[in-house]
């Protein structure tokens, strides 16, 4: 088949950037999305031209490296589908496809396709842990969880921090991830104890890394490729209220 | 910093103080439209101006209610005004190619609703409160005013378009403030997506009904 990809290439942080347009006459419906942009980088790199850099590791849906902007939709118009999942059968022959990388302030463009994440790093870093001894495993058991609070908890956890929540966000907000982060933690026993607490921090650091507000438009539920659902921002919400209104004191 | 300093730094403390504020003036929406619905009853406006002065007769709750709608009103620009600033510098190069999936339109203008909203309420304030946008005014003469001014073709169609975008504003931030004060769940939420879609377009209707009976001369 044939595919037309118009592509964001950008030489470094400073550079502006451009789209660039590439033909691409013989495609194989049943490449990957990113094994066509292999395909392609072998042929700019035989022409002498620098190929597109763009991030990938597992390239089976399950590490959140990949991620890039496929006809205005993260990972493309698939629903519950990162880059690397995403088929070419699912494009027309002939199809044009505009492909740029996560626009966002806090997620700065290094080269191309690849944005710099550690924005999340960091808001993981301010709070998305369980302050526990490590040592030998507990009992099984010991800590009955019931099933639908441990479902519900896998659901928030299936969060693979690849940034498309924010790229498909009106505001550049990266609300669902912090969301995410905070549910799964927060529904298991080991994590409630600092619940509130967690949603404090992180969202703190998420305002102080420059993502914008929710004005719950549903776009990022629509986009996450693990379907993490609004829902999750609710509870944050709600978290995150109560640890700031009903914060006490530190004891002397 | 305080509690209060630091709920109000936050993203989701704005919000919050978005939803409370958006509750009471969502109520006050109800509460006006119930009131100016008596404009409907065929008495010559003796229900609705003695309501009028109803409504005149403490000053004390007169402008206590006045000034919780004008600390809310303040408080809801505010922090919209701060949070969409904040969210425009939060993506600073746009795509140059975008789809929406989810966000309605009503969610997506929200920043263009409230504002014209907003412009509408000072005109409104001038015409039907102070008098100073109005041909002949006389204060508590709550039913002679509102038929003289909306006969004016052009008040009654800026106030048919203004009800238009409070139904917008209304059919997103109805549920959306349910969103960010924590309030959801696969039980409720569908029904408030629903609930507030219905109460905007019977506002709207609601409203409606006053200028275009009034101007089409149904109620004289």
């Amino acid at each position: 088949m044939r595919l037309t990809l118009h592509v964001w290439r950008q030489k470094g942080p400073k550079d502006p950037g451009r789209i660039v347009t590439y033909d691409m006459p013989d495609v194989n419906p049943d490449m990957s999305f990113l094994e066509a942009l292999d395909v392609l980088n072998e042929r700019l790199i035989q022409r002498g031209e620098d190929p597109i850099a763009f991030d990938h590791d597992c390239r089976e849906g399950i590490c959140g490296a990949c991620g890039m902007v496929i006809n205005g939709i993260p990972h493309g118009p698939r629903r519950a589908t990162t880059a690397c999942q995403l088929h070419l059968r699912t494009f027309k022959d002939g199809d044009e496809i505009w492909v740029e990388p996560w626009r966002a302030r806090a997620f700065p463009t290094i080269k191309d396709l690849v944005v710099d994440r550690s924005a999340f790093d960091r808001i993981i870093a301010a709070g998305g842990f369980v302050s526990v001894p490590t040592g030998s495993a507990p009992d099984g058991n010991a800590l009955p969880v019931p099933k639908k609070v441990a479902d519900l908890a896998m659901d928030a956890a299936q969060c693979i921090g690849c940034g498309a929540c924010v790229a498909s966000c009106p505001n550049g907000s990266a609300m669902l991830f912090v969301a995410a982060k905070v549910s799964h933690l927060g529904l298991l026993p080991q994590g409630r104890p600092e619940r509130r607490d967690r949603a404090r921090k992180m969202v703190e650091q998420m305002d102080r890394e420059g993502f914008g507000a929710c004005t719950n438009t549903g776009e990022c539920e629509a986009a996450c490729p693990k379907e993490i659902r609004l829902e999750f921002i609710a509870r944050m919400n709600r978290d995150f209220l109560r640890g700031t209104f009903a914060e006490r004191p530190e004891a002397e | 910093m305080s509690w209060l300093g630091r709920l109000y730094d936050s993203t989701i403390g704005k919000k919050a103080i978005m939803a409370v504020t958006g509750v009471i003036l969502f109520a006050f929406i109800i509460g006006h439209l119930a009131g100016n619905l008596q404009i409907l009853i065929p008495d010559g406006g003796a229900r609705i101006d003695a309501y009028g002065r109803f409504l005149h007769e403490s000053p004390v709750l007169l402008w206590g209610s006045r000034l919780v709608l004008l600390a809310s009103v303040f408080l809801h620009i505010l922090t919209s005004v701060q949070l969409a600033l904040r969210n425009r510098r939060a993506r600073p190069q746009p795509y140059e190619f975008r789809e929406w999936r989810e966000a309605s339109y009503a969610s997506r203008t929200m920043m263009i609703s409230g504002p014209l909203i907003a412009l509408f309420v000072v005109y409104h304030l001038g015409h039907f409160t102070t008098g100073h946008f109005h041909g002949s005014f006389e204060p508590l003469k709550v039913h002679d005013n509102m038929i003289s001014g909306l006969q004016v073709w052009w008040a009654s169609a800026a106030y048919v378009a203004a009800m238009i975008l409070l139904g917008t504003h209304v059919y997103h931030g109805g549920w959306s403030l349910f969103q960010s004060l924590g309030i959801s769940h696969p039980r409720y939420t569908p029904l408030l997506k629903k609930g507030a879609a219905v109460v905007a377009v019977l506002i709207t209707l609601g409203y409606v009904l006053i200028p275009a009976t009034i101007w089409m001369g149904l109620v004289r």
